[in-house]
């Protein structure tokens, strides 16, 4: 039904994309899957009209299209169910149904919607608010207003986080059924259970290009291998110096923010660890490092660091330094120059002068190697001199160091260099937490490697004890010790 | 070639930015004027006699610069710190009841000055203080300071009302004039033929330079600033950004008090219904004309304040309303407002 | 003074602020804040009035009135919705020109007679026992302010385009997504929102306070405009019954003058704004609590801003 072709797209050098071509049939579910920053949501981006396309062409029904706006996609029958809902939380969910339709007849729609609700087996209240519902119940939602609007192809982002197992089964149901009426597609994913149950073809995407495309069924071991890059089997083995004191200890610590949260996280980090968070974005590792980080509150359980209870859980101190995955929004302060930076950072200097920091802040800039000079602004560094900056910004004194994505956007070398700083700052009675997209990089840098899956810890193994198929496994989901889920509806609108 | 790179020179970019507000900004008032029959030649000279061609007309504009600048000061905390403090008209009241509060005591025992002294600190943390209830509004209560302020504004004019209606109000009868006038020794002196208290021109000016050596020369004002660029990585720095918002709202109400207390104890000495004269909403508009910048502030004050008291003399020469000068401050801040807008399209930020 | 007068003075007396404070709601519900409603007022306050008395048709006056409000919200709207910047500063700075332009251009015309709208018995209905003093004895543009209560209501909550306007002021992203541009909605919205207030000013100076001067008389009343969307929570009903509350409070100021000397009248203009302070804790505490009752309760009487109210959106 629609054909991409030779796809490229680039966002300034960075080529996001290239030479990507997949085809979407009819009556038949097209699985694309890929590691963090594959290029998977550009691409879905692209066919949807959101993002525009440097290269390739689109084809619909083997005529050339273009897409410049969603609007255009939507005339092509194309709908997109977006990983975090793209609706309006205090519009009711029937005014969320009609939203963007040409007609506007409330009556017609609330029939509509009952009847589409009844035949996919879900259940809705049309005059409740949209933001009383659970993410499951927003996507169902959004999956009936697509199919209602006339989506012929419906994209799918990974649909299966943060929602009920029951939720799972109905949207499964939902999507087979709408394959037998002659739709096609695309769901994007990570899990590969989903993949195996679901797909007719996949498509797998390795650094903006495809790196294969099977038909089912599909060789497992295979597409793990396609995915991830191959590695060999055991790079230099960092050295285990586990000390006995414990550095940050979560107690069955829950929290509901973001898409899959954390749920009932239990782990002691003790000093002279280095610990590597892995698992796809949004799996609840960012939420786990600014828990521990004590810029979130957990909704319940308890955090200890250095063996004191936080106050509320929360609050921050300096003996803890975070390292954020968006440097510019999070981390830094645009606008402000270096020598500001480090001024900050430091203690001391009540008053200042144009000359004040400015020797702290060329030592800085040399010993971490930052190209720019001390009156630079942090915005007009390159992504890679801005983690450096950031590593230069790191006090004296701090005994945790939690970082995301701590060498995206670094060269190897610089990479290199970062991780030597970092294992040199840790301190004997410190520990580093990090989470990275790059297992490469958690094998070879850690002494322990923590998987996240859908919100919880589905693997804790030391280094020295596991593999890279065991790691690559547990992103996926295929550890086995997947408790079930117990998430149900908030609403209490789902029948049990 | 050599032309391209003198028009990106930063000071050319400057100027020439200056110039382009000015003109759009004064070309339309002027077009404006010249439709309606008036030549703007007349009303740039009438202004211009009414304000600065004359050393005691001169003197008026210091008065209205005076207030103008305390009030900008105050603002430049806030609009560091990322915050909107439309409340500072209320502020300025404030400050005003404050020092209304000491000066109208006939038997307080403290010599003069001492008494004087006092009223103004007073209107300092009379001003800081309603700054601060706004701030604590906003931390706690969720009320966006720009809805709380205003609301806040007005709560002081009715208190105000109240104050000079009712139980201040002068022996026998209640009069919208203003309270009694204080005694005179609790005037703040004015030698013979100025228009200004030196006093007060001294504060004004020390406030400035307090203003620019605490938020350029110092950690706190550092720590303002990263506040208003991004709460969030602030908070990586150790700095607490609810807490560092208020006390630049509480810094920045109090430097907007004292304007209050000056209007009070040097220039009507009782307390008016019109105490503030708008300043501090006039103070928002140079401080963002001047694009949030310190340096600015200063000559944008007196350009204000020139058109404010020159513009007193339009009825009175040519038969025009006085709030010509209006027109003009308005219309500079909204050409610069779609000068900027248009530049950060240009740059494709949009 | 009898209530059926006293009811009729009420609804003639808020009519302005009711168009107003309704065409404010129009603007914020689709995400952007027109602070400029009190230059705006007073400017088409003076339009009005002297487009009316220099060609002697109210019907003229009162278009030039909205025309003004709608050139106004234009150029709120291109600086603030499509050139990024705040709407905040944008807005601050125009309520100021608007009002000194009003001022300076309307000088020639001040304390002069000028014409006034007539009232439009409505027949039949006028004579009705009380309810036709207070409804039907009125002037078009009270008679207008009744109708935009339902008409605002109607447009919202049961048209296409009243969804498509609640839905960019929600999340403009999703109305992208949808395949709408939510900038274009977000500018017609303050467009007609600017026109309401234009009118309104109209409806000041050739009707309720007719006559245009220095003061007016109806300066203050898009600040209180301002405030009352916000204690109706961004509702219509709610907006128009807060405009009325404050009729009342008026009247009521006006009337125990007497009684309660010690109480300046002006008291009771200060009144919509701690009260509109105490809606938004209140709104804020109850998203917060986790007393359902209280949440509950506070529910009925005032909901949430619209989430993306004041935030420009950018095209991805």
């Amino acid at each position: 039904m629609i054909e991409l072709a030779n796809i490229s797209k680039n966002f300034g050098k960075v080529q996001a994309l290239q030479g990507v071509s997949l085809s979407a049939e009819a009556g038949s579910i097209h699985g694309i899957v890929g590691e963090n920053g594959a290029g998977k949501s550009t691409l879905m981006k692209i066919l949807t009209g959101f993002t525009s396309r440097s290269g390739g062409e689109i084809l619909c029904r083997g005529k050339k299209i273009s897409l410049d706006r969603p609007s255009d996609a939507m005339r092509f029958g194309i709908g997109m169910l977006y990983q975090e809902p793209l609706d309006f939380p205090q519009l009711s969910v029937l005014e969320n149904f009609m939203a963007g339709e040409a007609a506007f007849a409330p009556g017609q729609a609330r029939a509509d919607l009952a009847r589409l609700a009844a035949a996919f087996g879900f259940v809705f209240h049309p005059d409740n608010r949209v933001e009383t519902l659970t993410v499951g119940e927003r996507q169902q939602l959004e999956l009936l207003r697509l199919i209602h609007g006339g989506a012929r192809l419906l994209i799918l982002d990974e649909p299966t986080t943060g929602i009920s197992e029951r939720q799972q089964e109905q949207l499964f149901a939902a999507l087979r059924r709408l394959k037998a009426d002659g739709a096609a597609i695309l769901l994007v994913s990570h899990k590969l259970e989903e993949i195996d149950s679901l797909c007719d073809t996949v498509t797998v995407l390795r650094h903006g290009r495809v790196a294969a495309a099977m038909r089912c069924p599909f060789d497992r071991q295979a597409l793990l291998q396609a995915m991830f890059d191959s590695l060999p089997e055991r790079l230099s083995p960092p050295q285990t110096a586990t000390g006995k004191e414990p550095v940050v200890e979560f107690d069955r610590v829950v929290v509901t923010v973001g898409r899959a949260g954390l749920h009932e996280a239990t782990i002691t980090v003790r000093t002279g660890e280095v610990v590597g968070l892995a698992g796809m974005d949004g799996s609840g590792q960012a939420v786990f490092l600014k828990i521990a980080g004590g810029f979130l509150p957990p909704e319940s359980g308890q955090i200890r660091r250095f063996g004191r209870t936080l106050p509320n859980g929360c609050g921050c101190s300096r003996d803890v330094a975070f390292l954020p995955a968006d440097r510019l929004a999070e981390g830094l302060l645009p606008g402000m120059t270096l020598r500001e930076h480090h001024i900050l950072a430091a203690r001391g200097h009540i008053f200042l002068s144009a000359a004040t920091g400015l020797a702290g802040s060329r030592r800085a800039i040399d010993d971490f190697n930052i190209k720019g000079h001390p009156e630079t602004t942090a915005e007009e560094l390159s992504g890679g001199n801005q983690q450096r900056l950031l590593l230069s910004l790191i006090p004296d004194e701090v005994r945790l160091i939690l970082m995301e994505n701590p060498t995206r956007g670094l060269d190897v070398q610089s990479a290199d260099w970062t991780w030597q700083q970092l294992h040199r700052r840790k301190a004997e009675d410190g520990a580093i937490i990090f989470a990275s997209p790059d297992l490469e990089e958690i094998m070879a840098q850690a002494t322990r490697v923590v998987v996240f899956y859908d919100g919880r810890i589905i693997l804790d193994t030391p280094t020295a004890a596991t593999d890279y198929h065991e790691i690559s496994r547990a992103i996926t989901g295929e550890a086995g010790t997947t408790g079930p889920s117990d998430e149900v509806g908030r609403s209490g609108l789902l029948p049990d | 070639m050599r032309y391209v790179q003198f028009m990106k020179h930063p000071l050319f970019s400057r100027f020439a930015r200056i110039s382009v507000i000015a003109g759009l900004a004064l070309g339309g008032v002027g077009l404006l004027l010249f439709t309606l029959g008036i030549s703007p030649v007349d009303i740039g000279v009438t202004l211009a006699r009414g304000s600065i061609l004359s050393l005691q007309k001169f003197g008026h504009v210091l008065t209205i610069w005076i207030p103008l600048l305390l009030c900008s000061c105050g603002l430049l905390f806030t609009f560091r710190a990322g915050l909107w403090n439309i409340g500072i008209e209320g502020q300025v009241v404030f400050g005003a009841i404050a020092a209304t509060l000491l000066l109208r005591e006939e038997n307080l025992g403290l010599p003069a000055a001492a008494t004087l002294i006092l009223a103004h600190i007073l209107s300092f943390i009379g001003g800081g203080l309603w700054a601060a209830f706004a701030g604590f509004l906003k931390n706690r209560g969720g009320v966006n300071e720009i809805f709380g302020g205003l609301g806040l504004n007005f709560v002081a004019q009715g208190l105000i009302l109240w104050l000079i209606l009712g139980p201040w109000k002068r022996a026998g009868v209640a009069s919208m004039s203003g309270t009694e006038m204080f005694a005179r020794e609790l005037w703040l002196s004015t030698p013979p033929g100025w228009r200004l208290a030196p006093a007060a021109l001294v504060i004004a000016c020390i406030a400035f330079a307090a203003t620019a050596v605490l938020l350029g020369a110092t950690r706190f004002g550092l720590q303002i600033r990263a506040t208003g660029i991004n709460p969030t990585a602030a908070r990586l720095f150790g700095i607490h950004p609810g807490r560092t918002g208020l006390l630049a709202m509480a810094i920045g109400g109090g430097l907007a008090g004292l304007a209050g207390g000056l209007q009070v104890s040097c220039v009507y000495h009782r307390l008016l219904p019109s105490i503030s004269s708008g300043y501090g909403y006039l103070a928002l508009l140079v401080v963002m004309l001047a694009h949030y910048r310190l340096r600015p502030v200063p000559a944008i004050c007196l350009f204000f304040a020139c058109l404010a008291a020159g513009s007193i003399q339009l009825p009175i020469v040519l038969k025009l309303d006085s709030s010509l000068a209006g027109v003009i401050q308005g219309a500079c801040v909204v050409s610069a407002l779609l000068v900027h807008g248009l530049q950060k399209r240009q740059r494709g930020e949009l | 003074m009898d209530p059926a007068t006293f009811l009729a003075a009420l609804v003639a007396m808020a009519a302005p602020l009711v168009l107003a404070a309704l065409g404010e709601t129009l603007t914020e519900k689709a995400g952007v804040v027109n602070l400029s409603l009190d230059g705006t007022i007073l400017l088409g306050a003076m339009t009005g009035f002297v487009v009316a008395s220099v060609t002697q048709s109210l019907l003229l006056g009162f278009l030039a009135a909205g025309l003004t409000g709608c050139l106004v919200a234009a150029l709120v709207a291109v600086i603030g919705v499509w050139l990024g910047q705040s709407q905040v500063a944008v807005g601050f700075a125009l309520t100021f020109l608007c009002r000194d332009l009003a001022y300076f251009l309307g000088n020639p015309y001040a304390r002069q007679q000028g014409p006034q709208l007539a009232t439009l018995p409505v027949p039949l209905l006028a004579d009705l026992p009380f309810f036709g003093t207070v409804f039907f004895t009125h002037s078009f543009i009270v008679y207008l302010s009744f109708l935009a209560t339902p008409c605002c209501i109607y447009f919202l909550y049961h048209t296409r385009h009243g969804l498509t306007l609640r839905a960019a002021g929600e999340n403009p992203e999703g109305c992208w997504a949808r395949g709408i541009d939510p900038n274009t909605v977000r500018f017609l919205a303050t467009l007609a929102g600017g026109a309401m207030a234009g009118l309104a000013g109209a409806a000041f100076s050739l009707a309720v306070k007719p006559g245009w001067g220095h003061p007016q008389g109806c300066e203050g009343i898009g600040w209180i405009a301002l405030a009352l969307v916000i204690f109706g929570s961004w509702h219509p009903l709610r907006v128009a019954a807060g405009a009325y509350f404050f009729g009342l409070l008026q009247l009521l100021g006006i009337a125990f003058q007497d009684s309660f000397p010690g109480i300046p009248g002006q008291i009771f203009q200060v009144a919509p704004f701690p009260l509109m302070i105490f809606t938004l804790i209140l709104i804020h505490l109850s998203r917060n609590t986790k007393n359902r009752y209280f949440a509950g309760f506070v529910r009925l009487f005032g909901s949430p801003p619209p989430r993306g109210l004041g935030r420009p959106y950018r095209r991805p």
